[in-house]
């Protein structure tokens, strides 16, 4: 799978380097940003530290 | 054999050459021609490195790939819950509560402080408040963040608001403390009674376990500083709603005491116990007067 993403990049080496840095970049933005914002939410007790009401 | 001929793989393919006494146009040539004088047994090694690969192969590599990319997500997400998340929302925190406080400082206060007089009432004498009785504020509206609270023990820059109610989602996951709707407000006679959490989010009561006789937990609201001094804790249920009111733990008494409950998860990571910690109101600091020595520096600083 990543070896022939790899092989899909245009450029030589170092063009491929940079496109694989600016992506691998994308995807750690929008994970922080949006996705484990909305995991965490999800997985979130109910009810940790409060007692009940 | 030498040591060359060890690290050599062609040294051997170079040594029959040399016996047939030809030259050598270049090792892939050399490798070719073993490969057809020899086209079974050692030339299984020599063979070009890429070959066609089964679909079957192909489906597992990916589905391996797939797996250490789930491994990595799960790390990863551990990473910034318990790490990155942190920052940000103590980062968060520090800019709302400075954020409350300067708004406070630059209204007017709500409640003009009176000088104390000599109360003549002898169940009043103690404790006596220098600036008078602490006022007490209103009913905010659920999650607005209506104090900011300090505590020493817990780190010198230690302040984070507190917003009403304690429903995870919309209060306690944003890193500071939750209010319990149904408990007193700063100040007043009963229970003002606070959650938060203790690991992730901030981890904002991490030490509430480590609070000492003595230590100050200050409510900054806009009326000005209240000062509670830690008395005790308690460990309970999680059902243990007595914790929370007006008089810990006696249902039906009539409050004398200004108290303050913080409530949290006990033990660390698991939280099937909660920790309870108590403090009573000691002073008043109106905002005229300034904030307490201990916290002056830090008040929204």
């Amino acid at each position: 799978m990543y070896a022939a993403l790899w092989r899909i990049l245009p450029g030589p080496i170092w063009v491929r380097i940079l496109i694989v840095v600016v992506l691998l970049a994308a995807v750690l933005f929008a994970l922080a940003t949006w996705v484990f914002p909305w995991i965490d939410d999800l997985t979130t007790p109910a009810q940790d530290v409060t007692v009940e009401q | 054999m030498t040591e060359q001929q060890d690290d050599d793989p062609f040294a051997a393919l170079r040594a029959d050459d040399g016996d047939a006494a030809e030259p050598v146009p270049s090792r892939k040539a050399a490798r070719r021609a073993q490969a057809e004088a020899e086209p079974a047994g050692d030339a299984d090694l020599r063979r070009p490195r890429r070959k066609k690969r089964s679909i079957g192969s192909r489906v597992v590599g990916v589905f391996g790939e797939l797996l250490i990319t789930a491994g990595v997500l799960v790390l990863l997400f551990l990473g910034w819950q318990f790490s990155l998340n942190g920052i940000m929302l103590n980062n968060q925190q520090a800019s709302d509560a400075n954020d409350l406080a300067a708004g406070w400082a630059t209204s007017a206060p709500s409640a003009t402080p009176v000088p104390s007089v000599t109360p003549t009432d002898p169940a009043a004498l103690a404790p006596s408040w220098p600036y008078g009785e602490p006022p007490v504020m209103g009913a905010v509206e659920n999650t607005e963040s209506f104090a900011v609270m300090y505590v020493p023990r817990f780190g010198a820059d230690f302040k984070k608001t507190i917003a009403e109610g304690v429903d995870p989602r919309a209060v306690l996951n944003n890193g500071g403390a939750g209010h319990y709707s149904n408990s007193q407000m700063p100040g007043e006679v009963g229970n003002f009674a606070i959650a938060a959490h203790r690991d992730g989010w901030g981890s904002p009561f991490l030490k509430i376990n480590e609070l000492q006789l003595g230590d100050k937990v200050y409510i900054e609201t806009q009326d000005g500083w209240y000062t509670y001094t830690y008395r005790s804790s308690e460990y309970v249920t999680p059902f243990g709603v007595g914790v929370i009111d007006p008089v810990p733990q006696v249902p039906d008494a009539t409050p004398v005491d200004r108290l303050i409950t913080l409530t949290s998860c006990n033990p660390l990571y698991i939280a099937s116990e909660r920790i309870i910690a108590y403090g009573v109101l000691t002073d008043w600091t109106p905002r005229s007067v300034g904030a307490p020595a201990e916290i002056a520096a830090i008040v929204g600083a």
